[in-house]
């Protein structure tokens, strides 16, 4: 019986968990390594943020789900890897220490023979003085990007629309805290949602709401924007991105830094170098990402981070890293099948794997700050990249060594994407995107990079039916409930 | 003289340069967007034009 541990309960480490439970049966063993006692459908805390979904309803306990799946789970988070084992025994280790209240602080050692790393993003706070490093719940912004801090996030907006209620202007800042933040789409969709909550409070003329973001072009969303055939024409989303904007009365800063954030205050850098101050009254600002830190060591107890990890933390895959100038960026830079160069029973899926570069065009201000958007790699590639995993790890244990590997190259795989931009069911509206691939292959697609028969995009209530629909799939899903692997990750 | 009757959708143009460079969708775009019939069928032919671009990612 051979073992497989998987590190992070999230979205791509679930897929490949129960994935490979399902395929291996009771031959082998899949093991299950999360801080959280509960699963988050991530995408929908924009709705909690906003008042309009419980915690309770974007969450589910992970223990009775992992128990009817026959996983073993254990609540706690990785710290290091050993892949060649320690001088006693050549079989490769992961450290963790338990996070649950029973174990709290407890540390243990969990052999494996196949091991796959999906602990996606470290929330970054304190890569900006003032975001709120330490603080769990942001300083003096709110944050959407656990289901605890969403519910914060809703008291405070709630606050807010009391203070205009008595009279009092509000000015909302929503967007990224750092030049390097991905997620542009969460804060996208957040704004839009809160305008359309001041909208039905009867509140929106007393709001000035401004979006401040490290996008080069409104519409960037980390993947250098994309085209859409409209009414005849091959358009940008930079014009429909400025479209909504301006629609919806929000102000944009583009090509912005946050260099730091004090109480009603954010300072930032803009890409032509000069710096200024905007006031706010309520502040969402999204973290950059980084990995979440873990160490490795090799059998005499050496640091081999470096060799294991990139300098932002993440995993390095089999990925072209060579580093070179954007005019030479290729589709195959992007990794096909996840496993790590040196240690081949190791693999990263979702966030956690380090990209060979961005997707957007790299931006520098003249003091030399990098502003640009750093890869997305949101819930449909994250799902599809860990069912790949979760395949190959498969073959793997049950064919042997020579097995092929599954392969879900970004450059080959689309995303869509429903970005929420107010919640209701005849009132509400969502922007329903598909892109095709998601890293452009100018080779391929030459012009503007992708296939625009599939990619598309466009808004309205239809887009916000199917965001409401995929909330409940994927938490069906998500629970293994019967016939959960006929729905696409 | 009559003076002409404010066009609501258009008001935002003019509060500022950003704004005045780009599109902003007319009422007609605006009701279709929310309209339960017309948006019943976008609602079925986004999802085929998902569906397509799941399958080939898969
Ligand atoms: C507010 C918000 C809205 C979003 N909306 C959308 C959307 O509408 N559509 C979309 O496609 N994507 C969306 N995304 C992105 C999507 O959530 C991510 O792409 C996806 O969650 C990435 O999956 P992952 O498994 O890599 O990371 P995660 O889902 O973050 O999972 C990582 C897991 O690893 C665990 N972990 C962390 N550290 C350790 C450790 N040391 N050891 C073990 N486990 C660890 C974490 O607790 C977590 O369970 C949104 C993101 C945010 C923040």
């Amino acid at each position: 019986m051979a073992r497989l541990v998987v590190l992070g309960g999230g979205v791509a480490g679930h897929t490949t968990a129960t994935f490979a439970a399902k395929w291996l049966g009771s031959q082998h063993e899949v093991v299950v390594v999360t801080p959280n006692a509960k699963w988050n459908w991530i995408p929908s805390n924009i709705w909690v943020g906003v008042g309009q979904m419980t915690k309770e309803e974007v969450t589910f306990d992970l223990a009775p789900v992992y128990a009817k799946a026959g996983i073993t789970y254990h609540q706690a988070k990785a710290v290091s890897i050993n892949p060649e084992g320690a001088e006693s025994s050549d079989k490769p280790f992961v450290t963790i220490e338990y996070t649950s209240a029973d174990k709290a602080g407890e540390t243990e050692t969990i052999e494996y023979d196949y091991l796959v790393n999906a602990t996606g993003p470290k929330l970054n706070f304190g890569a900006t003085p003032g975001l709120g490093e330490g603080s769990q719940l942001g300083e003096h912004t709110v944050s959407v990007c656990t289901a605890d801090h969403a519910v914060h996030a809703s008291e405070k907006l709630n606050e807010a629309i009391e203070k205009m209620k008595a009279g009092t202007r509000q000015k909302f800042l929503i967007g990224t805290g750092h030049g390097m933040c991905t997620c542009q789409g969460a804060a996208f969709e957040y704004i839009f949602n809160i305008e359309h909550e001041l909208r039905k409070a009867g509140v929106r003329d007393m709001a000035d709401m401004k979006w401040i973001s490290n996008e080069s072009f409104l519409g960037d969303f980390g993947m250098g924007g994309l085209h859409m055939k409209v009414g005849g024409y091959v358009v940008s989303s930079k014009l429909f991105a400025e479209s909504l904007f301006a629609e919806r009365g929000v102000d944009w800063l583009i090509g912005a830094h946050t260099s730091k954030v004090e109480n009603g205050k954010v300072e930032y850098e803009l890409l032509d170098g000069s710096t200024g101050e905007e006031e706010f009254d309520f502040a969402m600002l999204i973290p950059p990402f980084a990995g979440v830190g873990l160490k490795a060591y090799n059998k005499a107890g050496e640091d081999i981070t470096d060799t294991v990890f990139a300098p932002n933390g993440f995993m390095k895959v089999d990925a072209d890293y060579t580093p070179k100038p954007y005019a030479e960026w290729k589709a195959s830079d992007w990794p096909r099948t996840y496993q790590n160069p040196t240690y081949k029973n190791m693999f990263a899926a979702g966030i956690a794997f380090a990209p060979p570069h961005i997707i957007s065009k790299p931006m520098k201000s003249p003091n030399g700050t990098p502003i640009n958007p750093t890869p997305p790699r949101t819930g449909m590639p994250s799902g599809i990249i860990g069912k790949a995993v979760a395949h190959s790890v498969c073959d793997l244990m049950t064919k042997g060594d020579s097995a092929h590997l599954h392969e879900a190259s970004m450059a080959e795989m689309g995303a869509a994407c429903v970005a929420s931009a107010g919640k209701g069911v005849f009132d509400g509206t969502a922007a329903a995107m598909t892109v095709y691939p998601v890293v452009p292959d100018f080779e391929k697609y030459p012009g503007t990079g992708r296939d625009t028969d599939y990619t598309f995009g466009e808004i309205g209530l239809a887009g916000h039916w199917i965001k409401h629909i995929l909330h409940y799939l994927f938490i069906y899903k998500a629970k293994l409930n019967p016939g959960w692997t006929l729905i696409p990750e | 003289m009559s003076e002409k009757k404010l066009v609501e959708e258009e008001v935002n143009f003019q509060k500022s340069d950003a704004f005045n460079l780009t599109m902003i969708p007319g009422a007609f775009a605006r009701k279709m967007r929310t309209c339960v019939i017309w948006q019943f069928i976008r609602f079925l032919i986004i999802n085929i034009k998902m569906i397509i671009v799941v399958g080939k990612s898969h």
